[in-house]
């Protein structure tokens, strides 16, 4: 197209396609079937749809909104968030739990993976692990209400065998919403790693053990560092989720204390207030934070070998 | 330690003794015996599911034993980690460590050892040498062709200088050309360095031409154990024959017997053969002989119908089935159409006749 004098009208294109390489030339459809362009490519159009419709769009348009406020100038509502001790400290609050909570449930999950990937019955044991994700955050964070309670099983059966002289508080504060992103959270966690985990090659590590690698120095030299690109995207994806906490955080913490997380700011605003741009902006806020975060890793990652773990080349 | 350290490791005889495993009630080795020289390069050969990967791992330490012992000069080592036995070993997938380069991947084991710095070095270089991989010492495997993969596994393998490489099928995932070039390859590795060499693989060529001795293996249990002349001409069964290229079977009974050699009658004829076995006159008994010694002559011999044939360069060698619907390979000086009447005659001292019932 970008020959002088090769331009055509659409009909004329159309009659050239028509021709075929009769024409001498190659016909369009072939030059575009050479970029990968064919009628497969009309498969991606659903899934850019309700891209465009349920992920841009409402991005798009929560910037818009935020950077409408009901007075002020056009950054006012971020001026508000970050100008008020009471809301930016949220930020803190929030990651002080994801964080800690994502790291917790990678550590569990890979030394638990590891076990998992020799078992016989793995799907047995894949399925208990896993059914945690099927009951929701609410029903966890009522049933742990219960469980962690001063009056519950926890407190009882350690006061009953004399570890504890009175219950420990573990509902209503940072444990419990701890506790509770903790249970939702590791079967993710946990699913991801194992399936990392049992992408690795079984040869290659027993290669590195008739090499003389024992057990420790296998997970240190070879394992580890071809688990980090699976680890590092593990984190993120369950991070975000970590980050997003809101029912467990109202029902399992202290919602206007130290779990004040900043979902919750995000509700007051938007729902208790009706400021509906300032709750956005919190909204955006939030989502950049974990962008931040996420950035950060997967630069880390990039430090790393990331290519494939299968050792052969096929 | 890692008893790797002593010299004299490679001058260890290695013995098997009535290896057992099994995998819930199936027996994937059913007592294996063998003992092995020091320096010996000894083939594992047989089909797969035969039980000689199993041994292989079982020797290796990958696999734990459920009966039997391995002895590396006298001493018990079947009860060691793998990375206390300091065998060698070479994957059928290579299992280059992705993320280290060829020159970690073949100093991996001396790291292992503690042997850095320029002992490391030199060691690492020489092992390099002698793949002829010098030059790709900073690449990372996946920018490596399948067969320098393989060269790197094997420099890997014996830079620490074990007393026993382990390959379990090396070159199976190369192609032809690249496969006759690594056999080469591996006999001169392996006389270079002096180690005992133990190779898996169910190409019977691979092991006649690089193994000293190769031990047929099938249904956890080994068949025949022996040089490849002794296996190519006296196999003691039908099942090491058959391995050995011996393709036609023709039943048949026992008319008499005298010395080595029995005169047996198959229907078209009467033949002579070398027997193989115990057997008696009036036995029924099975003649086998190979493509290439099974001629298609015409007049006397087996009357048989050709079914197929295929140009091998110096001959022509074909399918042909006989009236009772027996398949017969043979080897013919032209080609022969589809359904034509041809006979077969097998070559003076070429065919074996084994015994009805297996020794």
């Amino acid at each position: 197209m970008s020959a002088p004098g090769n331009e055509r009208t659409g009909s004329e294109r159309m009659g050239r396609e028509r021709m075929g390489s009769r024409e001498g030339g190659v016909s369009f459809r072939a030059r575009l079937a050479a970029r990968g362009i064919d009628g497969t490519t009309l498969l991606v159009l659903p899934g850019l749809l309700l891209m465009l419709l349920l992920f841009i769009y409402p991005f798009a348009y929560g910037i818009a909104d935020s950077l409408s406020p009901a007075e002020g100038p056009w950054y006012a509502n971020y001026a508000k968030f970050f100008g008020d001790p009471f809301q930016s400290r949220t930020i803190a609050a929030t990651l002080w739990l994801a964080l800690p909570v994502t790291l917790v449930n990678l550590a569990l999950a890979v030394p638990i993976a590891f076990r998992v990937r020799l078992m016989k019955r793995q799907r047995l044991l894949t399925t208990i692990l896993v059914l945690p994700i099927t009951l929701g955050t609410v029903f966890v964070a009522d049933g742990l209400l219960t469980f962690l309670g001063p009056r519950g099983w926890f407190n009882h059966t350690l006061i009953g065998l004399g570890i504890l002289d009175s219950p420990v508080k573990l509902t209503n504060n940072y444990w419990g919403v701890f506790a509770s992103l903790l249970i939702t959270g590791f079967p993710f966690s946990f699913l991801l790693v194992l399936s990392y985990v049992t992408g690795i090659d079984p040869a290659i590590e027993h290669a590195a053990a008739t090499l003389g690698a024992g057990p420790r120095r296998r997970f240190w030299h070879i394992f580890l560092p071809l688990l980090v690109p699976g680890l590092a995207v593990t984190f993120c994806l369950a991070f975000v989720q970590a980050y997003a906490v809101f029912p467990s955080a109202v029902l399992l913490g202290a919602p206007s204390g130290p779990t004040r997380v900043i979902s919750i700011a995000a509700y007051q605003a938007a729902f208790e207030q009706s400021d509906h741009a300032y709750g956005t902006a919190i909204a955006i806020i939030m989502g950049g934070v974990e962008l931040v975060i996420v950035a950060g890793v997967l630069a880390l990652r990039s430090l790393f070998y990331s290519g494939p773990v299968a050792g052969t080349k096929g | 330690m890692p008893a790797t350290t002593t010299p004299d490791r490679g001058r260890e005889r290695l013995e098997l003794r009535d290896l057992r495993r099994s995998f819930g009630s199936f027996n994937a080795l059913d007592g294996i015996d063998l003992t092995i020289e020091p320096g010996e390069f000894i083939a594992l050969l047989g089909p797969s599911g035969c039980g000689k990967s199993t041994a292989l791992n079982c020797i290796a330490g990958l696999l734990a034993l459920t009966g039997g012992e391995i002895r590396l000069g006298g001493a018990r080592i079947d009860q060691l980690e793998p990375e206390r036995r300091g065998f060698g070993m070479v994957f059928q997938s290579y299992a280059l460590f992705p993320h280290m380069n060829v020159r970690k991947n073949v100093g991996f084991g001396l790291a292992m050892q503690g042997i850095r710095g320029a002992e490391a070095n030199r060691r690492i270089q020489d092992a390099l040498g002698l793949v002829r991989l010098e030059s790709q010492a900073e690449k990372l495997p996946g920018q490596l062709s399948g067969g320098q993969q393989q060269r790197v596994a094997i420099a890997r393998a014996v830079v620490i200088r074990p007393p026993v490489v382990l390959m379990d099928e090396p070159l199976s995932n190369l192609d032809a050309k690249l496969r006759l070039e690594m056999r080469a390859d591996i006999r001169g590795i392996h006389d270079q360095i002096g180690s005992t060499t133990i190779y898996v693989t169910h190409d019977q060529d691979e092991a006649l031409s690089m193994a000293d001795r190769i031990v047929v293996m099938s249904e956890g249990r080994i068949e025949q154990i022996g040089t490849p002349q002794e296996l190519y001409q006296r196999p003691d069964n039908l099942t090491v024959a058959d391995f050995m290229g011996f393709r036609t079977r023709i039943p048949g009974r026992v008319v008499s017997v005298a010395g080595s050699e029995a005169e047996l009658d198959i229907e078209g004829g009467r033949v002579r053969a070398t027997v193989r076995g115990a057997i008696r006159p009036g036995d029924a008994a099975t003649l086998s002989v190979r493509p290439e010694d099974l001629v298609a002559t015409p007049g006397e011999g087996i009357p048989a119908t050709v079914e197929s044939m295929e140009y091998r360069g110096r001959a022509w060698f074909g399918l042909a089935s006989a009236p009772d619907g027996t398949r017969l390979y043979f080897r013919s000086g032209e080609a022969l159409p589809r359904g034509a009447a041809t006979t077969l005659t097998p070559t003076p001292g070429s065919a074996l006749v084994f015994g009805e019932a297996r020794a």
